[in-house]
Formats: structure tokens, sequence, C-alpha cells
């Protein structure tokens, strides 16, 4: 199955960027295709390359970077809800691209199912 | 789209998709980003031609209030947008009638033509769709 997701809400802040990654991992290992991941609203922080959790936590932008270099994943993060919290080119993780919201509405068009993970 | 080219289409096997979406609002206009953000999205889908709806329960049924004043608050006030929805074609408007009455919010304060259905019938517009997306 072709599964579009949407991430909501950010990194440590709310489970779930946490949730939404464990599930990709789940959908890809059972073999399903993950067509996008879309980031919006405060989701748009899980692609900041200048996060530094402690080191004795879960590292939420190098989960996903390593997911799209394994996988191939389009990350795409919202060029407008971006903007307003200072998420530009310069400080995107590997693996992210930034697009518009054209790119949400096609994943709801292309992918058999699209799941939002969010409150 | 012309009947001709409707037709060329087909013959073709290129039809265009079209989905059903639906956009939940289920929270207050103020407050947190989630009912400006998720207008946002509604005004683009609408370029993609595809069978768009909006649903408004719980607090999200104070976003089609009348008379909103945003100015002491120093924040947008996107409630206008609204009113824009119908330019874009995007017309099915349905707002839950428990969450109204939980309110005391009246269908003649609100800012926009909208039908008003039950939970249940909500469920059953819900059941409809391809694609759900709630903010």
């Amino acid at each position: 199955m072709k599964i579009g997701l949407l991430i909501n809400e950010g990194p440590y802040n709310h489970q779930a960027a946490d949730t939404a990654w464990h599930f990709a991992r789940a959908a890809l290992a059972k073999g399903h295709q993950i067509q996008r991941v879309f980031f919006y609203n405060d989701g748009v922080n899980n692609a900041t390359k200048l996060t530094e959790p402690p080191q004795d936590d879960r590292h939420i932008v190098n989960r996903w970077s390593k997911l799209a270099q394994e996988h191939g994943t389009d990350l795409v993060v919202c060029v407008a809800a971006g903007l307003r919290r200072g998420l530009v080119e310069d400080n995107l993780a590997p693996g992210f691209r930034i697009s518009g919201l054209g790119q949400l509405v096609e994943a709801g068009i292309e992918s058999d199912r699209l799941v939002v993970f969010g409150d | 789209m012309t009947q001709v080219a409707e037709e060329t289409e087909r013959e073709a096997g290129t039809e265009a998709v079209v989905k059903k979406f639906m956009f939940v609002n289920r929270k207050a206009p103020h407050g947190t980003i989630y009912a400006l953000e998720g207008l946002e999205v509604v005004l683009i889908s609408a370029a993609f031609d595809q069978d768009v709806s909006l649903a408004f329960l719980d607090d999200g049924v104070y976003q089609l209030l009348k008379g909103q004043e945003t100015k002491s608050l120093e924040v947008k006030n996107f409630s206008p947008t609204y009113r824009a929805l119908e330019g874009y074609d995007v017309e099915k408007l349905y707002v839950e009638r428990e969450s109204l009455e939980a309110r005391g919010i009246r269908e003649e304060q609100l800012l926009v033509p909208v039908q008003v259905v039950s939970a249940k019938e909500m469920a059953e517009l819900m059941e409809q769709q391809d694609v759900i997306i709630g903010f």
C-alpha cells in the first residue's frame, strides 16, 4: 500500500513526531511504500539540523535523515510554515526538502492512505 | 472542461483523480495556529480540483462566529477568509449540531451559510471521504 504521512507537531514537545517515525519504519518493514512525509504546523521543527538533544536521548531529526538515506523517503517541509518558524534551507537537515502545501494535497491524492499525526 | 475534452481524456485513460477531501476543524480560531494554518491548506486544495468539504466540531465551531475582534490580541483576524471560500468553489461546510448547542451558538450567528448536521450524520459524512485531514 502507498501511504502518505502528515506530521503536525514538533519533536520532543509531542509524541506525534515519535509515533510517526515508528509508524513509517513499521510500514516499510511490512513492505508498504511511504509515498511522502509532509511536515506542517510545528512539525517543521523536525527538520532543523541545529537540533542537539542530550546524549542519552533519541535524536529525532537524525532518525528522519537516516530513514530518507536508507529508503529514499521523500521528507517535505512546508515552506510557509517553515518561514514562520525560522526553518529555511540553511538549517535544513540532510534528506529533507522545502516545498509548498500542494505537496500535501498531492500526497492525499496519490496515496492509498494519508495518515495524520498530531492532536 | 468541455465534453469533448472530457471524452478525449477518458479514451486516453488519463482521467484526473478526484478524491473526497474533508478538513476537520476542532479548535478555537485563536490561542493556537491550527485554525489559521488549516485554512491555508484548504485554500491550496481548491486549486487541485478535488471534492473538498469542511467540518466544524468541538471548539472548531467558534471559527465561524460572526463579529470576531482580534485587535486587542494583536493577531490576524482571518475569519473573513471563510466568506471567500465560496469563490474557491469550497461550498460544503458542515457544522455539528451538538457542538453548537453545547456552546450556546445559534446558526444565525455564523459568518457563512452552513449545513448543520448531527454527530451521527457527521460520522456518516466522514465515512464517505477518501482523505480526512484534521487540525
